[in-house]
């Protein structure tokens, strides 16, 4: 399987266009790639890398406390990068580390082609940055807000209302422009939010959780404006703990107790990353098929899912014969069974799991 | 330093300033509060001390002394009495501070030229107003001595009288010895030392817990862009505190005005921006509201209450803590209000008071953006 996708940047990285095959397995090579343009060329700078951001051993540490443990990962130009794991994983400490604001502990890393320990203040002049607590002032109008950090990015003053109004219509609060921020519902914040951290149309924008807390109608709009802003080129990096939102990202890291447990596009970790298969059992009174199913051997867990069952197994092939006979045998009608391709939450919980044997072991 | 990013903050900030009610009352009510609280009342005059006679001579003498007690606004009358029992109730219900015992013998040693004695008893629970009451008594003993002496040497046909050594005090800057016109100018410093760093000290702290600072860190805006941004509005707060405190010195408590006004001004300038900094250093090192604000109490208004000079001389202290008064801003801007409204001084006396505040405004500012780190510290 090959993607084909075309990365346009404007010029804020020097580069003017780019072609990237995107294959399963991709990133291994790119990888190596980066190490090589480190070991080679330390002093890299932003205008010949292909990443808008690249991590190398990442820690952060608080109090004996290993928030991250040894990440490394490398962000295209362009991509929309979802970082997905439970609350505490360690997203928002890494977030925090790439936007020049959190001190790491250890490893290395660079943002825009700028180093995240020598070179923060660079950083910041090129990326958004929206914290996973509303940080607008709520005493501010909508418009005052957006004013603030005009003035703070240095907007040029022909260039000033334009990007207001840009904002003003891309958040939809045309007729909530005079409105205090704290009057706002939680949606139009974050859009606001989103708003005042690309003001400054930076090439590459960090979003830590932006739509938790907000409704589903909300939250598509928001990931609306986030394809938006992946069209005209900007590198999207976003965490979040919604499986289905994980599905919209280019690639996906995931995280869990502060280490990256895999990473890729959403259909590389589906079909890759899962050490067992997913079986997909239908008959009647699923609840009930599913306490016989789970004492079967070779069963990992069963879950109920729609009107059946999704059930992990090493080993589909004995798996499914197993299940119609031994439910046939005690009593259920209509047994189906199939291999499907596991869900995100499939892989993730797979992924968690084996990760917690490793510990216990 | 970027213009723009500055005007933005102080924008914003007056903005907050404005829509916050708490604020301004911190602003405006506080100072106004002050001024004429401590205007009015703390004042260390002692005037019409109520006493209470107790004359056993009951002649032309001792009257005479009483009258020039009676005669005097220092002292009021409050009532005689004939025994000491009704004395130490008097004192005991504050009817009367002090007791003027003149014993039976009084009339007749004076009249014969010999010493006489009379008792003056003092409640000395206050012990400030009781020293001061017992100064004026003893001057109007001497006054009347004098005069007694007098008296003698010309019945006695010592020809004319050999005039006494007179001295006659004659008091400077404060011609009328009123403490007021110590105490208000020296409150105008107590007040914008305590308005400028308390409302400072929750500036950087509350969006330091509000989360916004957290955006802010993540933005190009450098440091002093913020502090000083941030100082603007408080900075306007401070001069029309100045202006509000000028006028009802001058108007309500008719405090004379002998100096330089642009020169009161400048140093004013001076000693507001130390007053603001040291706020902001304290905002930025307490990162919670509650500490800072806990903190520049502490730090600003005991010391400067206490330790400026504003009520308590300086150099009654202990000789420990008179070195420590000179770490205290307030004392030296008490020194140059004083000298400035008082005596007219300028530059030319008050130079190195001048000098020390600007020393210490620089410090603080450095301090504070050094402190100062776009970074967060902890989760």
């Amino acid at each position: 399987m090959i993607l084909m996708e075309t990365v346009k940047d404007d010029g804020a990285y020097g580069v003017a266009t780019t072609g990237v095959f995107r294959t399963p397995g991709m990133w291994y090579s790119l990888k190596a790639y980066t190490f090589a343009i480190e070991a080679g060329n330390l002093m890299q700078t932003s205008t010949n890398s292909e990443f808008a951001v690249t991590l190398t051993d990442l820690t952060r540490k608080f109090d004996g406390f290993v928030a991250v443990n040894h990440i490394s990962l490398d962000v295209r130009k362009g991509e929309i990068f979802g970082f997905l794991g439970p609350n505490g994983a360690g997203k928002s400490t890494t977030i925090r580390m790439l936007c020049g604001i959190l001190e790491p502990s250890g490893g290395s890393g660079t943002v825009a082609g700028f180093d995240i320990v020598r070179e923060p203040e660079e950083i910041k002049k090129n990326i958004g940055y929206m914290s996973q607590k509303f940080s607008l002032y709520e005493d501010l109008t909508v418009e005052e807000n957006i004013d603030f950090y005009s003035g703070i990015y240095r907007i040029p003053a022909e260039r000033k209302n334009t990007r207001k109004e840009w904002v003003i219509d891309m958040a939809g609060l045309a007729e909530h422009r005079k409105s205090r921020t704290s009057t706002l519902s939680v949606g139009w914040k974050q859009r606001l939010a989103l708003g005042c951290a690309i003001l400054h149309e930076p090439p590459i924008v960090f979003l830590d959780e932006p739509t938790s807390g907000v409704d589903p109608i909300s939250r598509r709009n928001f990931w609306d404006l986030i394809y938006h802003l992946a069209e005209e080129g900007v590198t999207v990096f976003v965490t979040t703990h919604y499986m289905e939102e994980a599905e919209y990202c280019d690639r996906l890291g995931l995280i869990y107790r502060g280490e990256l447990v895999a990473m890729g596009t959403p259909l590389e970790l589906k079909t890759r990353f899962m050490a067992e298969e997913v079986v997909e059992v239908v008959c009647d009174r699923p609840q009930d098929a599913m306490e016989h199913v789970e004492k079967l051997p070779g069963v990992r867990h069963a879950a109920l899912f729609g009107r059946g069952l999704h059930v992990v197994a090493e080993d589909a092939e004995t798996a499914i014969p197993a299940f119609v006979e031994t439910l046939s045998a005690k009593g259920f009608v209509d047994v189906r069974a199939e291999k499907i391709m596991p869900s995100l939450e499939d892989v993730f919980v797979s992924l968690i799991e084996a990760r917690d044997r490793q510990v216990a072991a | 330093m970027k213009f723009q990013r500055i005007k933005a903050v102080a924008k914003k900030e007056f903005l907050h300033v404005l829509r916050d009610p708490r604020s301004l009352v911190l602003g405006f009510a506080i100072p106004m509060l002050l001024l004429f609280m401590f205007g009015y009342a703390l004042t260390l005059d002692v005037d019409r001390v109520p006493f209470i006679a107790w004359d056993q001579s009951s002649t032309a003498e001792s009257r005479d002394f009483l009258s020039r007690f009676t005669g005097s606004r220092y002292f009021s009358l409050a009532g005689s009495t004939d025994n000491y029992r009704d004395i130490e109730r008097a004192i005991d219900e504050r009817r009367a501070l002090m007791a003027l015992v003149i014993p039976p013998d009084f009339g007749r040693r004076v009249g014969s030229g010999r010493p006489a004695k009379a008792q003056l008893l003092v409640d000395g629970s206050d012990s400030n107003t009781a020293t001061i009451a017992l100064g004026y008594a003893e001057f109007i003993v001497s006054t009347y001595s004098q005069k007694v002496a007098l008296e003698e040497f010309r019945r006695s046909g010592g020809g004319t009288p050999k005039p006494p050594l007179v001295v006659e005090p004659r008091v400077w800057f404060n011609a009328d010895m009123l403490s007021r016109n110590a105490i208000v100018p020296g409150l105008i410093a107590v007040i914008m030392m305590v308005i400028a760093a308390l409302l400072t000290s929750l500036t950087v702290a509350r969006e330091w817990e509000t989360g916004t600072m957290e955006q802010l860190v993540s933005t190009p805006l450098k440091g002093p862009e913020l502090i000083v941004g941030k100082l603007v509005p408080y900075f306007c707060i401070g001069m029309i505190d100045l202006g509000l405190s000028l006028l009802v010195g001058r108007y309500v408590f008719g405090v004379p005005f002998r100096g330089d006004r642009p020169l009161l001004l400048f140093l004013s300038i001076i000693f507001l921006l130390v007053a603001l900094s040291l706020g902001m250093l304290i905002s930025i090192a307490g990162k919670s509201q509650f500490v800072a604000s806990q903190f520049a109490m502490v730090a600003t208004m005991l010391p400067a209450f206490l330790l400026s000079g504003f009520v308590f001389p300086i150099e009654n202290m202990p000789v420990v803590i008179q070195w420590a008064t000179h770490l205290i801003p307030a004392r030296y801007f008490v020194t140059i209000l004083r000298g400035i409204y008082l005596k007219g001084v300028g530059l030319e006396v008050l130079w190195r008071e001048a000098l020390l505040l600007a020393a210490f405004g620089g410090v603080f500012f450095m301090l504070a953006v050094r402190k100062f780190r776009k970074k967060i510290v902890s989760d």
